[in-house]
C-alpha cells in the first residue's frame, strides 16, 4: 500500500517489527486528577514505542479527554487493557504526578515516567523512593539543547502561551487587528508580553500573527532578537550602571533594585496604554515576581483582559486569583488559569508523547525494548529523581547556556596569532634583487631572449587582467578553453613532424595527437557547456 | 611573402583572437561569441603551421600529420560529446595531462633535433646552445610535472584512486628536494649534455608531479585542477621558448596566469595560503577537536519539508560536491521549477570552492536547465540570507559551517562562508552525520532552526517534489 511511507513509519523504520521475548511493556494509564485533559501517549507515538521494540498497553478510556479513541490506539498497535493490568507494566507513562493510591499500584522494579515538579514536592519524592523503583521526572530535564527534544516545560509552555492569546482574545470585546471598514476604522489591539520565554514568545507569535502590536519585555536582552523574529517590539529596561543580566542557566534570575524600580515604571507606562497583558514571569524555585500592582490595573481601560500565567505560582499580577477569573472595579479582566496547556488537550497530548518518545529513544540504545539508563549522560542523570527505591535528586549542576552569551564565558582559547606579515624592508629587498637577476639575464642572455621574455612579461599581465573580469560562473568554461588553447603546443610538434629522424616523428606524432584531443575535445566541451547556460 | 612571415602574422592574429575569447569569456551573454573567437584563432593557427609544414616537408611528415590530427580530433570530440556534467573536473584534469605530456614530448624533440649537429641552430652556436639545452629541460620538467600530476588527479576525481592525502615522511623534503636536483641537472645539462641526464630529469618530475598532488585531498581538488591549469600554461610557453615561437609563449603566458588567479581565488575562498594546500591537506594542520557536546540533531521527513518549502516565501538552495556525487541536479532544478510555479522566491547560492572544480556547479544547474540568473554567488546572497524562509543545503558541509565565522579556535576559522544558519529553517541534505572534507564537526546540525533530512540527496528530492 501506498500509505506505507507514512511520517511514523519512516521514523521507526519498519512499521511494526515483532515485539522480542522479554520486550518492556509500557502502561499509559489514565489520568486521576480532577480536569486533566491530556494523556501519555497517542497513537502516533505508540506507533513509535513499538518501534523501539516496547509492548504498549494502554488504559480504556485514557485518551478520550484528548479525543483519542480506544480503537485509534489498538490500531496503533496498543493493547487496551484495565487500569490494574496497566499499573502492573514495567514502564508507567503519566501526565501529573501519581498519588499515593497509585504509587502502591505500581510493580517493583517498575519505571515511572511522569512530571513530578521535585523541587517542588519534596515530600512527593520522599514517598516514591519509599518503593523500589525508578522515577524520571519529565520537568526535569537539563535546559540543554540536546535535550530540547523531551523537554516539557518549553513543549506546555508552548501551547500554554498561546492558549492565552486565544483566552485573552475570547474576554476582549474588539478585533485584535486594526481594520478600516465601511463601518469606520478599527484601531489595533495593544499587547504587553511580561517574560520572553518559550510561553511568552508563543504569546508574542500568537498575538502578532492575530495583528495585534505585540510589545514584550525581559530582563535578558539576548532574547530581544527572537522577540523581533516573531513580530514583537523589544522593550529594554535601561539601567545606567549596571551589568547587563546574562543567563546560564536558560532561565531568568532575580534582578537587582534598580531594574525592578525603572522596571515597575515601564509596566506603569505600558499598563495604561495596552489593551491587553500577558505575563508569564516565573523564577525557578521562588515565588513569582509581583510584576503588576493594583494601581497599575487600575489605570488600565474598561474592557482591557490580563492573563496571569504565573498565577499558580502566586501570580505577576496584584489581584489575580489562581484558576479563576476575576472581573475589577474598573472592569478590567484578570484571568488566573492554571490549566492553559491542558485546554488545547490533544495538541498537548501529542507533544507530551513526542517527548516521551524522545526520551525512550535516549533510553533504549538497542531498539530491543530494554531501558538502559546511562548514569553518565547528564540528561538521564539530571530526569532521574529516584533510582531503584533511592532519592536522587538534586541533580549535580549542569552549566549551560541556553542563551549565546554577549561575551563568550568560558575563555575561548586565545585565537591562533596572525601570521607576521613579512616587513616592508625585506619584501623590497627580495623585489630589488629579483628585478637585478632579471635585469641581468635579459642584459646578457643573446639572440632573440629578451624579446621572447617580452612577450612573455606583457602576456601574462594581459592574461591577469583579463581573467581577472571573468565571471564566477563561467569558470569551468573559462578552464576548458584554455585547456584546448594551451593545445596550441601542437604547433610545436607539428613544425617537428617533418623531421628526417623516425624517433623525433614518433614523438612529434603523438604530441600532435593528444595536443589535437586538447584543442577539439576543450572546445567542443566548452561549447556544449556554454549552450547550456541559459536565463 | 614568405610561408614563414605569412605564418608568423596569422599567430600575432591568432593570438589576439585568443586575448578577446577569454574577455569574452567575462559575461554569459558574450561567453559563446568568446569561444567563437578561440576557435577562429586556433583554425588560423592550425592552417599557417599546415601551409608552412606543406611547404617545407611535403610527404610523409604531412600525412604523419594529418592522419594524427584527425585521430585527436575524433577522439577529442567523442569525449566532448559523451562527457556527464558531473564528469567535468576529470576530462579537464585529463586534458591538462595531454599539454603536460605534448610538452615533454616537443622537449624531448628539441634535443633529439640537435643533439648531432649543433650548428643548425640558427645565430652564434655556443651560448645559444646552453640556452637551448636550459630551455629543453625547463619544458620537460614543467611538462612532465603537469602530467603526472593531472593523471593522479583524473585519478583521484574519478574515484579511481583514495582521494585522501599520501603523507609520506618529509613530503616537503622530498618536494624541495625534487626542486633543488632539477636545478642541479640543468646546470650539468648545459654543461655537458647527454641523454641519460634528460632521462634522469624526467623521471623525476614525472615522480614528483605524482606526489606533489597525492599528498593533496580531494576537497583542495579545486586549487589543484586550476593550478594544474597553469602548468600546463607554463609547460607550453616553455615550449614556445624552446621553439622559438611567440605564439606559444603569448597562449602559455595566457593560460598560466588564468591557472594562477583561479588557484588564487580558490585558496582566498578558502582562506588557506597555497602553500598550505600544496603542502597537505586540513587535517594535518589541525586535528578536529571533537569533545564539544553540540546537542542532538533533529530529523524531518521529505513530507514536512515539502509543507516547510510550500509554505516558504523565499527559498535558497546551497549545493556542495555531494549533488553531483548524488547527480541531484536534475531533481533539484525540477523542484526548483516546481516552487516558483507556486510564486516561491527560489535561488541558489554557490560558495567558490564547491564541487571540485571552479565553476562545478554552475555548470551542473546550467545542465539541469536552471536559469543562470537565479544562481548567485556567496558575496552576492550571504546579505539576504537573514530574511530568508528555509535554506536547503544539499551536499555541502565546510562551506555552511558557522564554525568558521564564530569559533576562533576552529580550523576552518576565517574561511568565508554561507551564513546559512541565519534563515529561519535549514534543512540539511546528507547521507550520514560524518564530518565533511575538512574533518571538522559542523555545528549548524544541531542548531535550533536546522533539520537534517538524511538518505541519498537524490531520492529525497524526489521524494520532496512527491510530496508536493
Amino acid at each position: 500500500m501506498s500509505g506505507a511511507l507514512t511520517i511514523p513509519a519512516i521514523l521507526c523504520g519498519m512499521s511494526t517489527p515483532p515485539p522480542e521475548l522479554g520486550s518492556m511493556r509500557i502502561g499509559v494509564v489514565k489520568e486521576s486528577a480532577p480536569g486533566e485533559t491530556r494523556v501519555a501517549a497517542t497513537p502516533a507515538t505508540v506507533k513509535q514505542l513499538t518501534g523501539l521494540g516496547y509492548v504498549v498497553t494502554v488504559e480504556r478510556g485514557a485518551g478520550e479527554a484528548s479525543s483519542f479513541t480506544d480503537a485509534a490506539y489498538e490500531a496503533a498497535g496498543a493493547n487496551i487493557s484495565d487500569k490494574p493490568d496497566t499499573w502492573a507494566s514495567d514502564v508507567i507513562f503519566k501526565v501529573n504526578a501519581p498519588t499515593e493510591i497509585e504509587i502502591a499500584l505500581m510493580l517493583d522494579g517498575a519505571t515511572l515516567i511522569s512530571m513530578i515538579s521535585p523541587g517542588l514536592n519534596p515530600k512527593l519524592v520522599d514517598t516514591l523512593a519509599t518503593r523500589p523503583i525508578t522515577v524520571m521526572a519529565m520537568d526535569a530535564v537539563p535546559r540543554i539543547s540536546r535535550a530540547q527534544s523531551m523537554d516539557v516545560l518549553s513543549s506546555m509552555a508552548n501551547i500554554a502561551g498561546y492558549r492565552a492569546v486565544v483566552e485573552a482574545a475570547h474576554e476582549f470585546g474588539r478585533f485584535f487587528t486594526g481594520q478600516v471598514t465601511a463601518a469606520g476604522k478599527v484601531p489595533p489591539a495593544k499587547v504587553l508580553v511580561a517574560g520572553a520565554g518559550v510561553a511568552g514568545l508563543a504569546a508574542i507569535g500568537a498575538a502578532s500573527s492575530l495583528g495585534a502590536i505585540v510589545r514584550a519585555t525581559d530582563p535578558r536582552p539576548e532574547v530581544a532578537d527572537q522577540v523581533k523574529s516573531i513580530g514583537g517590539e523589544y522593550l529594554e529596561v535601561v539601567v545606567p550602571d549596571e551589568d547587563k543580566e546574562v543567563s546560564s542557566d536558560g532561565y531568568a534570575k532575580a534582578t537587582s533594585e534598580a531594574y525592578d524600580k525603572r522596571a515597575a515604571e515601564i509596566y506603569s507606562e505600558q499598563a495604561a496604554d495596552v489593551d491587553i497583558v500577558i505575563t508569564t514571569a516565573l523564577i525557578p524555585g521562588r515565588p513569582a515576581p509581583r510584576l503588576i500592582t493594583a494601581a497599575d490595573v487600575a489605570t488600565m481601560k474598561a474592557g482591557s483582559v490580563i492573563v496571569d500565567m504565573a498565577a499558580a505560582q502566586g501570580g505577576n499580577v496584584e489581584g489575580s486569583v489562581a484558576g479563576q477569573k476575576i472581573v475589577t472595579d474598573n472592569g478590567v479582566t484578570i484571568l488566573g488559569y492554571t490549566d492553559l496547556a491542558g485546554r488545547l488537550p490533544t495538541q498537548a497530548s501529542q507533544l507530551y508523547g513526542t517527548n516521551l518518545v524522545n526520551l525512550m529513544k535516549l533510553l533504549t540504545p538497542g531498539k530491543d525494548g530494554q531501558i538502559v539508563l546511562d548514569w553518565d549522560d547528564v540528561v538521564q542523570r539530571g530526569v532521574t529523581v529516584v533510582r531503584d527505591g533511592e532519592k536522587t535528586w538534586p541533580p549535580p549542576p549542569v552549566q549551560v547556556s541556553a542563551a549565546p552569551a554577549p561575551a563568550p564565558a568560558a575563555e575561548p582559547k586565545p585565537a591562533p596569532e596572525p601570521k607576521k606579515p613579512v616587513s616592508p624592508a625585506v619584501k623590497i629587498g627580495a623585489a630589488t634583487i629579483g628585478v637585478l637577476v632579471f635585469l641581468w639575464v635579459l642584459a646578457t642572455a643573446p639572440g632573440e631572449l629578451p624579446q621572447h621574455f617580452t612577450v612573455l612579461a606583457l602576456s601574462i599581465v594581459i592574461g591577469y587582467y583579463v581573467i581577472g573580469k571573468v565571471h564566477h560562473a563561467l569558470h569551468t568554461p573559462l578552464m576548458s578553453v584554455t585547456n584546448a588553447i594551451s593545445g596550441i603546443i601542437v604547433v610545436g610538434a607539428m613544425l617537428q613532424i617533418g623531421d628526417d629522424d623516425a624517433v623525433i616523428r614518433a614523438l612529434a606524432f603523438v604530441a600532435v595527437l593528444v595536443a589535437s584531443i586538447n584543442v577539439f575535445g576543450g572546445f567542443a566541451v566548452t561549447r556544449r557547456m556554454l549552450s547550456m547556460f541559459s536565463k | 611573402m614568405t610561408a614563414l612571415s605569412l605564418a608568423n602574422a596569422a599567430y600575432l592574429v591568432a593570438a589576439l583572437l585568443f586575448i578577446l575569447s577569454l574577455a569574452g569569456l567575462s559575461k554569459h551573454e558574450t561567453a559563446r561569441r568568446g569561444v567563437a573567437f578561440g576557435i577562429a584563432g586556433m583554425a588560423i593557427a592550425l592552417v599557417a603551421t599546415f601551409i608552412l609544414v606543406a611547404k617545407s616537408e611535403p610527404g610523409i611528415g604531412l600525412v604523419l600529420l594529418i592522419v594524427a590530427m584527425v585521430i585527436g580530433a575524433a577522439i577529442g570530440l567523442w569525449r566532448a560529446r559523451i562527457v556527464e556534467m558531473t564528469g567535468m573536473p576529470e576530462l579537464i584534469a585529463l586534458l591538462h595531462s595531454f599539454v603536460g605530456l605534448a610538452a615533454v614530448l616537443v622537449g624531448w624533440n628539441g634535443y633529439l633535433e640537435y643533439r648531432d649537429e649543433p650548428n643548425d641552430l640558427p645565430g652564434d652556436a655556443g651560448t645559444l646552445l646552453d640556452i637551448h639545452n636550459a630551455e629543453v629541460f625547463i619544458g620537460v620538467f614543467i611538462g612532465a610535472v603537469t602530467l603526472t600530476g593531472s593523471i593522479v588527479a583524473y585519478l583521484k576525481l574519478s574515484a579511481k584512486m583514495k582521494s585522501a592525502p599520501l603523507v609520506l615522511p618529509g613530503k616537503n623534503w622530498i618536494n624541495l628536494g625534487a626542486l633543488v636536483l632539477f636545478v642541479a641537472l640543468t646546470i650539468w645539462f648545459v654543461v655537458s649534455p647527454a641523454l641519460w641526464l634528460l632521462i634522469l630529469v624526467t623521471v623525476v618530475a614525472l615522480a614528483l608531479g605524482w606526489h606533489l598532488v597525492a599528498s593533496i585531498g580531494g576537497g583542495d581538488m579545486p586549487v589543484v585542477v586550476s593550478m594544474l591549469n597553469s602548468y600546463s600554461g607554463w609547460a607550453a610557453a616553455a615550449s614556445g621558448f624552446l621553439l622559438g615561437n611567440d605564439l606559444l609563449i603569448i597562449t602559455g603566458a595566457l593560460v598560466g596566469s588564468s591557472g594562477a588567479y583561479l588557484s588564487y581565488i580558490m585558496c582566498k575562498a578558502m582562506n588557506r595560503s597555497f602553500i598550505s594546500v600544496i603542502a597537505g591537506g586540513f587535517g594535518i594542520e589541525a586535528g578536529p577537536s571533537d569533545d564539544t557536546d553540540y546537542g542532538e540533531h533533529r530529523e524531518i521527513t521529505a513530507e514536512s519539508a515539502a509543507e516547510l518549502l510550500a509554505g516558504a516565501k523565499s527559498v535558497v538552495i546551497t549545493p556542495g560536491y555531494g549533488m553531483a556525487v548524488a547527480q541531484a541536479q536534475y531533481p533539484v532544478a525540477d523542484l526548483t521549477a516546481r516552487l516558483r510555479e507556486k510564486g516561491v522566491d527560489v535561488r541558489f547560492g554557490i560558495h567558490p570552492v564547491a564541487g571540485r572544480l571552479p565553476g562545478h556547479m554552475n555548470v551542473l544547474l546550467a545542465e539541469a536547465k536552471v536559469p543562470y540568473d537565479i544562481v548567485l554567488e556567496m558575496d552576492e546572497i550571504n546579505d539576504d540570507l537573514a530574511e530568508t524562509d528555509v535554506v536547503l543545503v544539499i551536499g555541502a558541509n565546510d562551506t555552511v559551517n558557522p564554525a568558521a565565522a564564530e569559533d576562533p579556535t576552529s580550523p576552518i576559522a576565517g574561511m568565508p562562508v554561507l551564513h546559512v544558519w541565519e534563515a529561519k529553517h535549514v534543512i540539511v541534505f546528507k547521507r550520514s552525520m560524518a564530518a565533511g572534507y575538512a574533518g571538522v564537526q559542523n555545528p549548524l546540525f544541531f542548531r535550533e532552526n536546522s533539520q537534517m533530512l538524511f538518505g541519498d540527496a537524490k531520492d529525497r528530492v524526489e521524494d520532496i517534489i512527491k510530496a508536493l
